[in-house]
């Protein structure tokens, strides 16, 4: 086992391990930890940043990157809450529907005009976010409690949050077409390198359009997501929602610069990120140390740090391999 | 053997900006033929193969290809009509695996989604053809540049190729993968496909090719079997010079006096890297101008690159001055007083959207530097004494470089390294892309520096150049310094023989 290999599994699998021993250790240290209350909760609450983390993850896989994910969702949420009045799949619908305008945007800004992707998503999320807020007045839209719209994101199915299925639903598809489509392949021979991928015939500029849209899309389905379960659609919700989950797709082993990555390991991430937040409320519920919720940043990014650093060796590995052969 | 012709092109013209770059280019191939195509650089092989894969449009001219006419407007579409290029930077995907690289683009599926297992038994099939046997399920980049660049061949042949083109496919490969790649042409010869092979190692077109064409100035100037044409033929056509005397001075240098020459500044021995640099030898004295000669491919470049530090020497030994010499990194070189004028000046030399004087100063800057503070006076007057010196045509120190043309910019880079007061300057192809005036007035600035005891170590592709301004001349081969010249024995006719055929016996007799 040469080192490259092994700095390249803790890659693929150390996120694994570490949110088992982390699982492990709120097990062992508090009493409801495992207890139903508390898991459906986590996965309630987190499936939302699952959601946007899988098209981040896509995104990401081919180079680039989506800022306006946040605002995407918030603006979801409250075109799912206006929407909800008239049925809870009209209102799913429009929310989604939502995402994917923005996702249209941004994707025929990326491939047809050419801008970056960082500089074409950062306009979209204060444009998005500027409309959401138009049209909810700049205030929070409460949902229609009559249509049966807000057991998308409070009920159960199976015993199991709906948001949870659905966010597992989505990774399964997800998983698929990453490894089983001729388009999943394509989005990581893209990122690895995209002047070698059009030279091998195939459809880069398809094939980037489709992540900026699947990112729009899950963005608005996180925020009907978040319309549901608050019982509002929430305009200024959102902020700080890219940055956790492109935190999660790095964490789960995902190049910021494309050509690697794995939709598994990034719902591994966003668990891990997660949980960590979930144990620290517990920590201050024993009583020994009061930790504010300022502390789980400064852990997930020290978190963030340790993974890049890998990264960045891995790399470095790489390189090497290929210029010595 | 014409009988059957896969491929034919006549009368291609293709201009960029106005300037013809190729002018009644001809070229044909037949069916499982290996036909090599060679040429200086800037002859046209690059433009006439981007012209047949569609990457450029030909302003005039005939393809025919496989009987039909052929018309191409993309790398992919010429891919899909059987011609698949290798390019000489391996386009694969180096995170991917194996399979991925060779079959992306025309997968296999069942029941709609990917088939994993056929994928992989075909990448093992193909990379079988070639006496591979690799695990295709791990990336690209695990494995050696030999088998990325069979990879490469595994993923053209897949695409049932009828036409493979390899632009230079033998440069980072070692003698035995040399070996190796050659089975792989020879197998596909024999299964009916034909080869473009570009290579500047004539020794290689020997051992595989079966046609050469030679191309010159957008010209197609000859084509023949590789058993009748010698090598010093090939050279010969490809610097297109006749064995013949030229007579007359054709530069702007001029007859040095032995007494500007002292002693000994620079010696390098065995020096090697890679296989690009194998085993170079030579000395430069303070005050001479020692010139490189060779071919496309030699390891002038790169030799040069070693002796600056850029690039880590694998063996060999340099002494400078009376010490030993071991660069590390540029700043190294700088340090022990040496400048390097860089080919590609675009690229690794001007900066361009900043001044005249910025960019002279670049180098020059932490010497100037004050405790971080820059003198500014200090600075404005080593730029304005150089502006005058070397005769820089420019609206003042702060006109940016992009607007100056590619004389001037060379001179501004002169400048750059000049300031640094050197002991040894590296020019490497000073004089390329200038206009002819201006060449004259670099050549004859060169001299006059070398006149002020400066080093020279000056790479040029133009024979008469290094004849004409070098007072010895090293030609290298294959990245082997097979030869040195000195003044009175620098002719063209020695010159081209030890390109050509390297190891010439004259080196003893060239001795001063």
């Amino acid at each position: 086992m040469t080192r490259t290999r092994w700095i390249s599994l803790l890659g693929r699998y150390g996120v694994v391990v570490a949110l088992l021993l982390l699982i492990l250790f709120g097990w062992l240290r508090y009493d409801y930890f495992l207890g139903f209350f508390n898991i459906s909760s986590v996965l309630r609450y987190n499936s939302m940043f699952a959601l946007v983390a899988l098209g981040m993850c896509f995104v990401i896989m081919t180079g680039g990157i989506d800022l306006s994910v946040g605002s995407t969702a918030a603006l979801g949420s409250v075109v799912a809450a206006l929407f909800s009045p008239q049925g809870t799949w009209i209102g799913l619908g429009a929310g989604v529907g939502a995402g994917l305008c923005v996702g249209l945007v941004n994707a025929t800004l990326v491939t047809r005009l050419k801008i970056m992707p960082f500089i074409a998503t950062l306009a979209t999320m204060l444009a998005a976010s500027g409309t959401a807020l138009l049209l909810a007045d700049n205030q929070s839209v409460s949902v229609s409690y009559d249509s049966g719209f807000t057991s998308i994101g409070q009920d159960n199915f199976f015993g199991f949050p709906i948001p949870a299925w659905i966010a597992l639903a989505a990774y399964v598809a997800g998983w698929i077409i990453l490894n089983f489509t001729s388009t999943g392949r394509g989005v990581l021979a893209v990122g690895g390198n995209e002047d070698a991928t059009r030279m091998m015939g195939l459809p880069v500029g398809r094939i980037k359009f489709l992540v900026y849209l699947a990112s729009g899309g899950l963005a608005g389905l996180a925020g009907v997501i978040l319309a549901s379960q608050f019982g509002a659609g929430q305009p200024i919700e959102g902020v700080g929602w890219e940055l956790f989950a492109i935190a999660a797709v790095v964490v789960g082993g995902t190049l910021l610069t494309g050509g690697v990555g794995s939709v598994g390991a990034t719902l591994a991430g966003v668990l891990l990120l997660g949980i960590l937040f979930n144990v620290l409320n517990f920590e201050n519920g024993k009583g020994w140390i009061s930790l504010s919720a300022y502390w789980q940043s400064v852990i997930r990014g020290l978190f963030l740090l340790i993974v890049v650093v890998l990264q960045a060796k891995l790399a470095a590995r790489g390189d090497a391999a290929v210029r010595d052969h | 053997m014409d009988t059957d012709i896969l491929l034919s092109m006549t009368g291609i013209d293709k201009r960029f900006a106005g300037i013809p770059a190729l002018s009644a280019a001809s070229f044909t191939v037949a069916r499982g033929e290996v036909h090599a195509l060679i040429g200086q650089n800037g002859a046209g092989k690059s433009t006439l193969i981007k012209v047949l894969t569609g990457y450029h449009r030909r302003d005039a001219g005939e393809v025919t290809f496989d009987g039909k006419p052929f018309e191409v407007s993309s790398p992919q579409q010429a891919q899909a009509n059987g011609i698949s290029t290798i390019y000489q930077e391996i386009n694969l995907v180096p995170y991917r695996s194996l399979t991925e690289n060779i079959c992306l683009g025309r997968e296999k599926r069942r029941f709609g989604l990917l088939d994993w297992a056929s994928m992989h038994r075909e990448a093992e099939n193909l990379l079988q053809r070639f006496n591979i046997r690799a695990d295709v399920r791990r990336p690209l980049m695990e494995f050696n540049t030999a088998t990325q660049q069979m990879v490469a061949i595994a993923r053209a042949i897949g695409f049932s190729a009828k036409l493979v083109i390899m632009d230079e496919p033998t440069s980072s490969l070692d003698e035995r993968e040399v070996g190796v790649l050659f089975n792989v042409i020879r197998q596909l010869k024999q299964d009916g496909v034909s080869v473009v092979f570009v290579s500047h190692k004539l020794d290689e077109l020997y051992a595989v090719c079966d046609r050469v064409t030679i191309m010159r100035d957008g010209r197609t100037v000859k084509t023949a079997r590789m058993d009748d044409i010698e090598k010093i033929d090939l050279v010969s056509s490809m610097l297109g010079r006749s064995m013949e005397k030229t007579e007359g001075h054709a530069t702007a240098f001029t007859a040095r006096d032995e007494k500007n020459i002292g002693k000994v500044l620079l010696s390098a021995d065995n020096l090697a890297v890679g296989q690009i640099v194998q085993d170079v030898s030579f000395t430069i004295r303070s005050g001479e101008i020692a010139g490189f000669a060779g071919l496309l491919g030699a390891g002038r470049t790169e030799t040069a690159r070693l002796v600056f530090g850029i690039d880590r020497l694998k063996a060999g030994a340099m002494t400078y001055g009376d010490k030993r010499f071991e660069p590390r990194r540029p700043s190294d070189a700088i340090a022990a007083g040496m400048g390097f004028c860089t080919e590609d000046r675009k690229s690794e030399g001007i900066v361009p959207d900043m001044s005249v004087a910025e960019n002279m100063m670049l180098a020059l800057m932490p010497k100037l530097a004050k405790s971080g503070v820059i003198d500014e006076k200090a600075q404005q007057e080593i730029v304005k004494r150089f502006i005058r010196q070397l005769g820089i045509k420019c609206s003042g120190p702060d006109q940016k470089v992009r607007e100056l043309s590619g004389g001037n910019q060379q001179k501004v880079l002169l400048g750059r390294w000049l300031a640094m007061n050197p002991r040894l300057l590296i020019l490497d192809e000073p004089t390329r892309g200038i206009d002819v005036g201006a060449k004259g007035e670099i050549q004859s600035l060169i001299k006059s520096l070398a006149d002020q005891g400066l080093a020279v170590l000056m790479i040029s592709s133009e024979l008469e150049e290094v004849i004409e301004g070098a007072d010895r001349v090293f030609v290298l081969r294959d990245g082997i310094s097979v030869a040195e010249f000195g003044r009175a024995a620098a002719t063209e006719d020695a010159l081209m023989g030890a390109m050509a055929h390297g190891n010439a016996p004259v080196v003893a007799e060239a001795r001063i």
